[in-house]
Parts: C-alpha cells; sequence; structure tokens
C-alpha cells in the first residue's frame, strides 16, 4: 500500500503551480471580463493537456491518454489555487461522454464544441411524474413526421431547469415494442413554441427542478443517439475515462468537519457540547463511516489508476454518502436545538445562524432520492454486487 | 499509489484460507466448541507452517518482513475461518519482542516465528496502558489478570505491568492458570496469576513503543473482526439463493435483499478502513493512533451487527447451535470486548483530536 502519487505525479504538481502561478491572475475582473478571462484561461490549461483530457482534439479537447493520477493532481492542484476546471453540469459529465461512444460525427461537430464553451447548458429528461424508480415505463412520446420527431409528453426533475438551453431524452418512439426496447435518445433544443418550463418549489422552498410540458414540439429525425429503440442501452453508456475521484470524499469529510466545529460553538447542558460524552460519541461514530468511505475511495482511486474493476465497493459510495448525511444530519438537529424552530435566511445572505444547518438537514433528504433512491442502491447493491436474483415482478428484459 | 490489494497479499491469503479450512473444517470446529481446551494444536501447525508466524518480523529473525497491512490481511481471512488460539496475541508478542531492544528477549524470536513457542497476551486492567496493574520488581512479575485467551497452551506471556510498561514472562511454576467460563468457545480465556514470575523487561512505562503495540492489537483485533463480519455476509448470501420458500429462493424478496445489502454496506466500506488504520502505523502517519481507535471501534460494532442481521436473515437455522453462526456471533461479543469496548476507543478518538 502506497497513498504517495509519485516523484513523476510530484514534478507534474510543480509543473501545475507554475503554471497557475502565470495564468490564473483574475485579480478584480468581473462580470463578462471574468468570463473572457476564464474562456481564454481553459483555452491555454487545455492547449497544455490539462483540461478536457477525454476529449479529441479535433472537437477542442486536449485528448489526453488517460492517467487517473495526473487527472487526481490536475484536480487538486486548481482546487488549491481555486483555479477553474471544465465547464461543469450534464452536458459535460453526461451527455458528451455519450456521444463521444454512441453519438454519429455530425451530432458530436454540433454539440460538444458549444457545450465544453458553455454555451449549450443541458438539461436531463429522464423522470416522468409516473415513472421515477421505474424510468423504462417512460410515456413521453416522439413519432417521425417527414424529416422531423414530433415529441408530446413530460419531463420532471430537470436541475437547473431555468438555465437549460437542450435536454437529450428518454422517449417511446416504438409503442409496439417490449417497455425497454420501444425507447429512444433524442436531443431537444428547448427554445421552440410548445415548451413549458415550470419551477418545482422543493421541501426547502427553493425551486432548484422544473417540469418541462411538451406540446408538438420537433427535433430533427437525425438527433437521435444511437438506433431507434436502443435509447435505454445509449443512456447506460458509461464511458471509461477519468471518473475516479477523492474529491467526493473530501465533500463528506468536508461536512463532518463543519458537524465538530458546530459541535464546539454550541452548548448542551451548560458546557461545550463538544464535551458532552454523548455528542462526543456520535461524532466519533460518524467518523468511523466518514474515514471508511473516504479510505473505500482511495481504494477506488488505486483499482481505476490499475485499470481494475470497481467491484463491490463502487456499487456502496452513493449510498454510504446518503447514509452518512443522514447521521450528520440527526446529530446537527440536535445540536442546533431550539434554533431548529427558525427559518434560514437563503445562502449567501448575512446574519445565518446554526439554523443554516437545516439546509443540509432536508437536503441530506434530497440525496437520498436524487440519481437512484436509497431502496433502488439497496436493490442494485443486492443483485448485481450479491448476486442476488431479481423480483419476479420486475420483468428481466433490461 | 496504490491502495487495493496485491498479488502476493492475495497469494498469502489463499494459502491460509485454503490451509485454515483443511485443518479446521466445520465438522472439527463443532466438536472443537464444546472441548474445553483453549487451544486446537492441528490447526495451530498448518498455519504456523506456512510462515504465519514470522511473516512480520525481520528476516534476520526468521520471518518474512511484512508490515502490520500483510499481518492484518491474514489475520482477516483467520478470523473468517474461526482460527482458534491465541493467534493475534501470538503475532503481537513476536512484534513486541522484535521492536524492544532486550536483546536476550530476541532468544525467543525464531520459536515464536516457527509457533512452536506458543504465546498469548496478558494485558489487565480497563485494557489501556496505563491502568495495567501487573508489578514488576527485581525482575520478578505478580498479580494477576482475567482474559487471557490460549493461556493453558502459552509457554510465552506478554505482560503488561504498573504504569503502562511491557514484560516477557515464561511460564512455570510461578505462572497458575485458571480457565472462565467463555463465551467464545473458539478463544477460550482464563485468569492468569503470577507470582513472582521470572520476567524481562521489554518496554519501560511510558516508553513509545507501548502506544505503538497498543495500537497494532487493535488493528489486528478489527481484522478477525473484519474476516468474521465478511463470513457471516457470505453464508447469508449463499443461504438466502439456495433456501426456497413461497417456489422461490428466499433472496428474491426485496425485504431480504435490503438486509443483505445493508449487511454488505457495513462489511466492504470498513476493509479500506482496517487497511488505512494498518498502514497509518507501517508509515507512521500522524493520525495513526486515531485511525486505529476509528477502526476497532467501527468495525467491532460492525461485526456484531452483521451476526445479528446473519441470524435474523437466515431465520430458524440461524438461532440453532448446529449450523454455527453462532460461532461468529461469540466471536463478536470477544472482539467488541477485548481491548476495549467501541465506546472507549471513541473516546480516545475525541480526545486525540483534541475535541
Amino acid at each position: 500500500m502506497d497513498l504517495n502519487y509519485g516523484a513523476e505525479a510530484e514534478a507534474f504538481r510543480v509543473e501545475l503551480a507554475d503554471f497557475l502561478a502565470g495564468h490564473w491572475q483574475p485579480g478584480d475582473r468581473r462580470g463578462s471580463a471574468l468570463k473572457a478571462y476564464i474562456a481564454s484561461f481553459r483555452q491555454e490549461a487545455t492547449s497544455r493537456g490539462y483540461l478536457y483530457r477525454n476529449i479529441p482534439k479535433r472537437y477542442g479537447g486536449s485528448e489526453q491518454p488517460i492517467d487517473t493520477v495526473r487527472a487526481q493532481v490536475i484536480r487538486e492542484a486548481f482546487g488549491r489555487a481555486r483555479a477553474p476546471m471544465e465547464v461543469s453540469g450534464n452536458g459535460m459529465s453526461m451527455l458528451v461522454p455519450t456521444l463521444l461512444d454512441r453519438g454519429s460525427d455530425a451530432l458530436k461537430d454540433l454539440f460538444i464544441p458549444p457545450t465544453m464553451a458553455g454555451d449549450y447548458v443541458w438539461g436531463q429528461g429522464y423522470s416522468e411524474p409516473g415513472s421515477g424508480s421505474d424510468l423504462a415505463s417512460i410515456r413521453c412520446r416522439a413519432e417521425l413526421a417527414g424529416d422531423k420527431w414530433v415529441i408530446n409528453g413530460q419531463k420532471i426533475w430537470t436541475s437547473q431547469g431555468d438555465r437549460v438551453t437542450h435536454m437529450f431524452a428518454l422517449v417511446r418512439t416504438e409503442p409496439q415494442a417490449s417497455k425497454h426496447a420501444g425507447i429512444s435518445y433524442l436531443i431537444i433544443d428547448l427554445d421552440q413554441p410548445g415548451v413549458t418550463r415550470r419551477p418545482i418549489r422543493q421541501m426547502t422552498g427553493d425551486a432548484g427542478f422544473y417540469e418541462f410540458f411538451f406540446d408538438d414540439v420537433t427535433t430533427p429525425a437525425d438527433w437521435i443517439v444511437g438506433a431507434r429503440g436502443e435509447g435505454w442501452q445509449v443512456s447506460r453508456t458509461t464511458l471509461k475515462h477519468e471518473r475516479a475521484n477523492i474529491g467526493s470524499a473530501d465533500a463528506l469529510g468536508g461536512q463532518f468537519a463543519k458537524l465538530v466545529e458546530l459541535a464546539g460553538q454550541v452548548t448542551r447542558f451548560g458546557r461545550p457540547a463538544i464535551k458532552d460524552p454523548e455528542i462526543r460519541q456520535a461524532l466519533a461514530r460518524i467518523e468511523g463511516w466518514v474515514l471508511a468511505h473516504r479510505c473505500s475511495s482511495y481504494r477506488l482511486f488505486s483499482l481505476a489508476a490499475a485499470d481494475e474493476p470497481p467491484g463491490l465497493v463502487g456499487l456502496m459510495m452513493k449510498l454510504l454518502v446518503t447514509e452518512t448525511g443522514h447521521d450528520i444530519a440527526m446529530l446537527a438537529q440536535e445540536l442546533i436545538g431550539d434554533e431548529a424552530m427558525l427559518e434560514p435566511a437563503p445562502p449567501g445572505t448575512r446574519g445565518r445562524g446554526v439554523e443554516k444547518w437545516l439546509d443540509q438537514i432536508m437536503g441530506s433528504l434530497g440525496n437520498s432520492i436524487a440519481g437512484g433512491t436509497t431502496n433502488i442502491q439497496r436493490n442494485v447493491i443486492a443483485e448485481r454486487g450479491l448476486g442476488l436474483p431479481r423480483e419476479l415482478a420486475l420483468g428481466n428484459d433490461a | 499509489m496504490r491502495f487495493h490489494q496485491s498479488e502476493e497479499q492475495l497469494a498469502i491469503q489463499d494459502a491460509l484460507r485454503g490451509t485454515l479450512a483443511d485443518a479446521l473444517p466445520a465438522g472439527r470446529l463443532r466438536t472443537l466448541v464444546d472441548d474445553p481446551a483453549d487451544f486446537d494444536r492441528p490447526s495451530w501447525d498448518a498455519l504456523m507452517a506456512l510462515g504465519l508466524g514470522g511473516l512480520a518480523l525481520p528476516e534476520e529473525a526468521g520471518g518474512s518482513g511484512l508490515g502490520l497491512v500483510d499481518l492484518a490481511m491474514a489475520i482477516e481471512v483467520l478470523g473468517d475461518g474461526a482460527a482458534a488460539g491465541p493467534i493475534v496475541q501470538h503475532l503481537l508478542t513476536g512484534l513486541a519482542v522484535a521492536r524492544s531492544r532486550n536483546e536476550a528477549a530476541a532468544a525467543h524470536l525464531p520459536g515464536l516465528a516457527a509457533g512452536t513457542t506458543v504465546a498469548t497476551m496478558a494485558w489487565g486492567g480497563d485494557w489501556l496502558p496505563e491502568s495495567w496493574a501487573l508489578t514488576l520488581e527485581d525482575g520478578k512479575v505478580s498479580g494477576s489478570v482475567r482474559f487471557v485467551p490460549g493461556a493453558s497452551a502459552a509457554a510465552l506471556f506478554l505482560v503488561g505491568t504498573a504504569g503502562g510498561g511491557l514484560a516477557l514472562v515464561s511460564g512455570g511454576s510461578q505462572v497458575t492458570v485458571a480457565p472462565m467460563p467463555s463465551a467464545d468457545r473458539s478463544r477460550r480465556v482464563s485468569t492468569v496469576t503470577f507470582d513472582r514470575a521470572p520476567a524481562a523487561e521489554l518496554f519501560a512505562p511510558g516508553d513509545a513503543g507501548v502506544a505503538g503495540l497498543f495500537d497494532a492489537a487493535l488493528v489486528l483485533t478489527a481484522a478477525d473482526a473484519l474476516g468474521g463480519a465478511q463470513r457471516c455476509l457470505d453464508m447469508s448470501v449463499a443461504y438466502a439463493k439456495e433456501r426456497e420458500q413461497f417456489g422461490q429462493p428466499i433472496g428474491r424478496f426485496q425485504a431480504l435483499k435490503h438486509q443483505l445489502a445493508t449487511m454488505a454496506l457495513e462489511v466492504e466500506p470498513a476493509r479500506a478502513l482496517l487497511w488505512y488504520a494498518a498502514y497509518a502505523q507501517d508509515c507512521s502517519l500522524p493520525d495513526a493512533r486515531r485511525a486505529a481507535a476509528l477502526a476497532k471501534s467501527h468495525i467491532a460494532d460492525r461485526f456484531v451487527s452483521v451476526t445479528r442481521a446473519a441470524i435474523a436473515a437466515h431465520g430458524g437455522i440461524g438461532y440453532s447451535w448446529e449450523y454455527g453462526l453462532n460461532t461468529w456471533f461469540r466471536r463478536a461479543l470477544f472482539d467488541r470486548a477485548y481491548l476495549g469496548s467501541p465506546s472507549l476507543h471513541r473516546e480516545r478518538a475525541a480526545e486525540l483530536a483534541g475535541w
């Protein structure tokens, strides 16, 4: 076992630090000046092979060989310098890898460059009001009329719904085919008549998600990824690139560090809560899980770097974060005491007291639903991880 | 950067797993638990013949010179197979002798490495070194220690002395062993009384070497617990695939699937935590002491929880003596209490963090 990245990686870290010191000097730029500065910085970083590493050069990427350790060192160096990395969001994380693997050359040319530039912002059009965990039951339909698809139906739980310009969606194009085989993967321009977007107010009071209604919305016949009826498989494409990332463990660790800080700030039974034996026990109990998660992320990272499969633990990371986040929420609720009766001011505003933990306390529930509910995660661990048979009622054509 | 098992580490595990399964098969384990002896010579000899005793001892002492990470991986497999007797204690004694500056004691190393000299630990107090209470005067140790595994078979005792030192005592007429009724039938414990027993001091009270050995003992006990938890999970998954009710394997029912997934969630991520705690000691990382405390408390709790869930998942047969799951349930009782409860080590972790 060796948690050091090695001499080559450390030399690379020095190279990155030099580059960042020389090229990431945003100063007091604001607004469009900052935006332009970031764009040129990204271009420079890409030309040196630091960003857009898995994107071919013809689309503006740096087309680097897969190197998990190098990618991690880049994340760390950029993170330390607070320098921007790739444009984030569904476009880069989901659509572009799917296009690279399954898309036509025309679609790649059309969509990858503006997505990398941040000009196109992508929504995921998967869930529908009647299709959550049973996603393959979707009813939003598209019919081919001449050189266009005509789309009718509804999509829900699209994040950044007020900003998205385009959507990659699963729609039913083959109504006669079986459940999974009747689905296609289409790309839709959202700036057209017939598209209605409506915010969903969530339990926190904010509207982080939108629902979309399609009423005779059209899209070109060739804006389909994969063939007709292959949408289900296409949506499950996961490209092998530098996915392994220690950053998500740091996020849980960061949340735990804040919890410890909170325990040092509040009092319980007349003394600092962190001196209370019950709280100390609860904190250390949670830390066991936090540490198990972090060490498992080292393990997954190491496996990815060696080009070996992630195995059982790879199926567990999301559930671990959810469950540990839940434990953190419950202890935070105990620690903030009466202040839990207060509504927190919006993030970023001044004068937020310990009641701001309600954001995490409620948000932890969102985590247990988004990206596959906790119950579905357990099904996946049991079926794919432990090899238990599928339930008969679920059908086996997936 | 490497944080997964090497071919060599997997090969050591496979060799130990196979040897233990042959030397201590299920039928033999069933008779062993009804035998009052605290030692199983055939399986001990078979494991030692593979080089277990010297795995982490220096090469010049007849060992393989591997680290605590490798030792923890070995113990994990032995916990899975419910290896009998004072294995962790024997290996710890070897480490203590090898790390001490007492050159006369080093004469024991070849016997410890070969496993021909059986050793165990008698630490006492509430487990923490500052509470150890055996007196060491004029090179002689006196006092009693409870919960000593494998004491009847042991020829050497790694004893904890008042103020937190470690000494080595050879069995003999000044050492009396009184077996205690033991819940863990595969690792029976005794009260050991030392009456002016000649001792070689390995570490004076307060020596930093004591803390390192204490932490190593925590990690190895956690390794045993992880292996036991893995065994309970594996048995439950296998049973869920084969047992039929309502005309289908019970593993098809979501309620049981979720129980088993929850058990797996307790076991699999804990493996990397164990590796890290061992690695942190091998590399003397600044958080090595906390990692050992958190690993022991977390993994011992997981073992208890997983054995309970395993028996629930099995239904009636899990509650039977014959089926054998209770062997691991009882080992979980041992691993949770031995060297201090999870709450003791969580409080230590809090203290060490400056909370």
